[in-house]
């Protein structure tokens, strides 16, 4: 029980990241150049750790609180979602839900720091967010209701355990719906192509990086630390879908899941590579396309009856 | 227990006419109507506590004769849990509504609205603890009149008194269903007695249909909700606080206490209930983004929420007819519970809103800006507000909204299919609906209290005085209360949805799943005071500046170019712009030295333009033929009653009506 805990949360606190690393290697790959290395991430972190703060004089307590509700929304997502076969710490029965709204939490606070500083850029980045994961939330919901349905429970240790053993997304075409509504879940949510270019230059055409403008230092560090874990956290739902992790868990469920997370890291890498950015008016349609994709695997669920 | 509440509602009508009567002296009427108000609802809500910790029920029938009947009131699981919340939101907006009258001094005369706003509680507890039909409808009549020349209180104003008007129009027209309604119970059951009301077969979804539309005018289910969005912003902002926070809610209570009366419900009850909340819950959040009006922004979520307690009250119906009890519990505990959450939080916007006003003389949403540095409490509790009205955790909001979706997903896994349906597509209705609320409220908060203020209004805004500020205090703390022990507040919940449920056996403990989520939402706090903590460690010896906000290179930058409420629900609003019926006007810039721009937008209501301003149009015009016989001749009219007489006289005579 110990070592599992142990486990999990060195999982979740350690390894997140590391995806933002692959995504890059991966991209430097498709774009012939050699990258930055893979542990970018990490001396990003220590570097901005150890810095100083700037802040506006228009901001209020919220701009310094932002940051750090949205990390501690994505970790306490983290811990109640199961990792590597292993029950989750504080899984209930009923988690699904608040696993979705803990999102909602960490997003309400970073719009809310965005527009604190009163800044426009930033309102426009934060009106983008508020828009593109409002057409999220359905999808995610539905896909996690794809898990539930068959286990006949709202939680996510009961949900991932119920999986069939084979690559989930085979058995059942509910699956396969489940995990690419989730993909493209994951792609918005953590502000990626073909939603958001991470990447962009140009603050008129960013989303999730022009909420962040303004933070330094610390700040910075607790909202790149917090985006790493969503994606993470997000990941490993998908991968758990896909790649239904060994029922006692263990080292071995720790490592598919590690290599399933990068894989996914590999696979965001080569989307990125390979697609445009959607114009803005195209991302609600692709996200409303996801939750059709997902309603429509609930619903071949419900006529071919569970697996 | 009802001896006190009986005393509470005394208490209230007399300190309403005694603040009537000193209505010349403006400060004496306001001191003691607060006065007995505040009293009243601390006893009242003791009371109704104490009913429901005991599970104590208790009847009390007069010994005088109503011409239909005798005058029966009684205390209940569902009675004591509507108590609490008419008394626990009344009495904050009544010491809200001590601090914020006095503003109105000098232009009116503060005695009848004091006296009408204790008369409205009066009317409220004596409508949840009626048990005949006249009695109910008295005090329904009664709620509904004293909330309208409350809604007309600043009657000087065309727009308050047109609010009015339909206001006042579509309560008579929602009240038309409910005569009929009781009428058809009573004859039915030959007395207007709640006790002896059944109904069964086609009766019961007549009367079912009945009150849905009779009740659900008051509830504001859309598209009968025309007159809310009008009326809230028209009174006084603890009268809209008590308005939507609890007036509305009978509408529901209501609905619940005819379904009391009916026998097992039909499955398609629940489908229409499910509809009415999932188009009220998206339709009222449309229509909330796109309000510049902050009191009107907060109505149409009124309606949103609303639709939200329609949608749980239809999972319970659809498990009760499925015979699953689970989905049954889930649904009507969240919809319930959210009656109370959703009376605190609202009554807490509304308050914030108040302020708003009061401190700035605005009441627009794209005019305001940078007021938490000028009101932090009313900031502060507006902030509570927001975050639990979009239902996110660790607060109040989120613990219903909980129980309702852990109702659908349920459903969908254990129903069978003709229920399955219905439970699944209140998922991603919940799930938009919580989306677009959040955008709503971020963009409303962070345009009035964030950020640079946008004009003078803004920038000499003053804080409210205390009792405003101790009232937005205690709503929040509430909220917070609710939302860290959310399973405390279900207690209150259990013995109503025992009753309505049909569920006898439920115990108190089926208040435990919610353990689990304080206990998350302690983990919660933890980890942000945990990060909270090392940040401060972090910065505490570093160097820490201030400086302008980062003007991605622009140096000039105004106020004015920050990102409005409007600005910001734009992307929103684009794919729904056919609800929200925008109609822009626009003269934009052309040439080389364009002259002037203008742009206009106009935000409408696809319900009122399309459905009920149409439709009453043609009805007039279909009744206008009548006007043949009103001609305004007094002879004609004798000829009338002659003419009736003698018929009914010939009725008589040949014994047709026997």
């Amino acid at each position: 029980m110990a070592e599992d805990f142990g486990c999990h949360m060195v999982l979740l606190l350690v390894a997140p990241p590391l995806l933002l690393g692959v995504i890059q290697k991966t991209k430097a790959w498709f774009a012939g150049r050699s990258g930055p290395p893979l542990l970018q991430a990490y001396f990003d972190l220590a570097k901005l750790l150890r810095k100083g703060a700037v802040y506006s004089r228009t901001t209020t307590w919220l701009f310094r609180a932002g940051p750090i509700v949205s990390l501690a929304a994505a970790l306490s997502a983290g811990l109640i979602l199961p990792l590597a076969g292993a029950n989750a710490p504080l899984g209930f029965s009923g988690d699904a839900i608040l696993f979705v709204y803990l999102f909602g939490l960490g997003r309400f606070f970073t719009m809310a720091a965005a527009l604190d500083t009163g800044s426009s850029f930033e309102g426009m980045g934060a009106s983008r967010e508020a828009a593109f994961s409002a057409f999220a939330e359905p999808a995610l919901l539905l896909s996690l209701a794809i898990l539930c349905v068959p286990a006949r429970s709202v939680s996510l240790g009961d949900a991932l355990a119920a999986l069939p053993s084979a690559p989930a997304g085979f058995s059942h075409p509910a699956y396969l719906a489940a995990a690419l509504g989730l993909f493209a879940v994951l792609l918005a949510e953590n502000s990626r192509i073909p939603v958001d270019d991470p990447s962009t230059h140009l603050e008129l055409t960013m989303i999730h990086e022009v909420m962040v403008l303004d933070h330094g230092g610390p700040d910075l560090a607790f909202v790149l630390y917090g985006s790493a874990i969503k994606l993470f956290v997000l990941g490993a739902l998908l991968v758990h879908v896909a790649l239904p992790p060994p029922p006692h868990g263990g080292f071995a469920g720790a490592g598919m899941l590690l290599g399933g997370e990068l894989g996914l890291a590999v696979a965001v890498g080569c989307v990125e590579s390979m697609m445009a950015r959607l114009r803005l008016p195209r991302v609600p349609q692709f996200l409303v396309g996801a939750s059709v994709l997902a309603g429509i695997g609930l619903a071949t669920l419900l006529y071919r009856g569970a697996p | 227990m009802l001896g006190t509440i009986l005393f509470a509602i005394a208490l209230l009508c007399l300190s309403a006419f005694a603040s009537a009567l000193l209505t010349r002296f403006d400060r004496a009427s306001l001191a003691i109507g607060t006065a007995g108000s505040v009293i009243a609802c601390l006893t009242g809500l003791g009371a109704a506590l104490l009913a429901l910790v005991l599970r104590e029920e208790s009847a009390f029938r007069g010994t005088w004769s109503l011409p239909l009947g005798e005058p029966h009131v009684a205390l209940d699981g569902l009675s004591a849990f509507f108590l609490v919340c008419v008394f626990g939101v009344s009495g904050l907006a009544a010491v809200y509504g001590s601090g914020y009258l006095p503003a109105f001094g000098g232009r009116r005369r503060l005695g009848p609205a004091v006296a009408l706003f204790n008369l409205l509680v009066a009317s409220m507890a004596g409508l949840v603890i009626a048990r005949d039909g006249v009695l109910f409808l008295i005090a329904w009549e009664l709620m509904t009149f004293a909330s309208f020349f409350l809604v007309t209180f600043e009657s000087e104003r065309e727009e308050v008194r047109r609010a009015g008007m339909t206001y006042l129009v579509a309560s008579q027209l929602g009240v038309i269903f409910l005569f009929i309604l009781f009428v058809l119970l009573g004859r039915s059951a030959g007395s207007y007695d709640f006790d002896r009301f059944a109904a069964a077969g086609g009766l019961a979804d007549t009367c079912f249909l009945l009150a849905v539309v009779g009740f659900g005018t008051k509830a504001g289910f859309w598209p009968l909700h025309i007159w809310l969005p009008d009326a809230h912003p028209a009174e006084p902002s603890h009268v809209s606080a008590v308005m939507s926070g609890v007036m509305i809610k009978l509408g529901i209570y209501g609905l619940l206490r005819t379904l009391t009366f009916l026998s097992a419900p039909a499955p398609w009850w629940s489908t229409v209930l499910l509809v009415v909340g999932a188009s009220s819950g998206l339709v009222g959040i449309v229509h909330a983004l796109a309000q510049r009006d902050l009191k009107r922004r907060l109505a149409y979520s009124s309606i949103e929420n609303m639709g939200l307690i329609a949608l749980g009250l239809g999972l319970g119906l659809l498990g009760q007819s499925h015979g699953n009890a689970l989905v049954s519990f889930f649904g009507y505990s969240g919809a319930l519970l959210h009656v109370l959450n959703h009376g605190l939080m609202k009554g807490l916007l509304f308050h914030g809103a108040g302020s708003v006003i009061h401190g700035t003389g605005s009441r627009s949403v794209e005019s305001l800006g940078g007021l938490y540095r000028r009101m932090p409490t009313t900031a502060s509790g507006f902030l509570v507000g927001a975050v639990a009205i979009c239902g996110l955790p660790p607060l109040n909001g989120f613990a219903s909204e909980w129980l309702i979706y852990v109702g659908a997903f349920h459903g969908a896994a254990s129903l069978p299919m003709a229920g399955a349906v219905p439970a699944l597509v209140a998922i991603p209705v919940l799930a938009l609906v919580g989306g677009l609320a959040a955008a709503c409220f971020v963009g409303a908060f962070g345009a009035v209290f964030l950020g640079e203020p946008r004009g003078e209004a803004a920038s000499h805004a003053h804080e409210a005085g205390l009792a405003m500020r101790s009232a937005m205090l205690l709503g929040a703390l509430l909220c917070i209360g609710i939302g860290l022990h959310p399973a405390g507040a279900l207690r209150l919940v259990i013995p109503a949805v025992a009753l309505v449920g049909r569920m006898p056996g439920l115990s108190l403990d089926a208040s435990l799943p919610l353990l689990a989520v304080s206990r998350l939402a302690f983990v919660l706090a933890l980890v942000v005071a945990a990060l909270a903590l090392l940040r401060w460690a972090l910065l505490r010896r570093r160097e820490v500046t201030q400086g302008a906000t980062w003007g991605c290179g622009y140096s000039a930058p105004s106020p004015r170019m920050q990102y409005t409420a409007s600005s910001f629900a734009q992307p929103l609003l684009a794919p729904f712009a056919a609800i929200t019926q925008v109609r822009v006007t626009e003269n934009g810039p052309s040439g080389y030295f364009p002259a002037e721009a203008r742009y206009e937008e106009q935000i409408g209501d696809v319900a009122g333009e399309r459905l009920l301003i149409p439709g009453t149009r043609r009805v007039v015009r279909a009744l206008s033929r009548l006007r043949v016989i009103q001609q305004g001749r007094v002879q004609l009219y004798i000829v009338y009653i002659v003419a009736t007489l003698v018929a009914l006289l010939i009725f008589e005579l040949t014994g047709a009506g026997r």
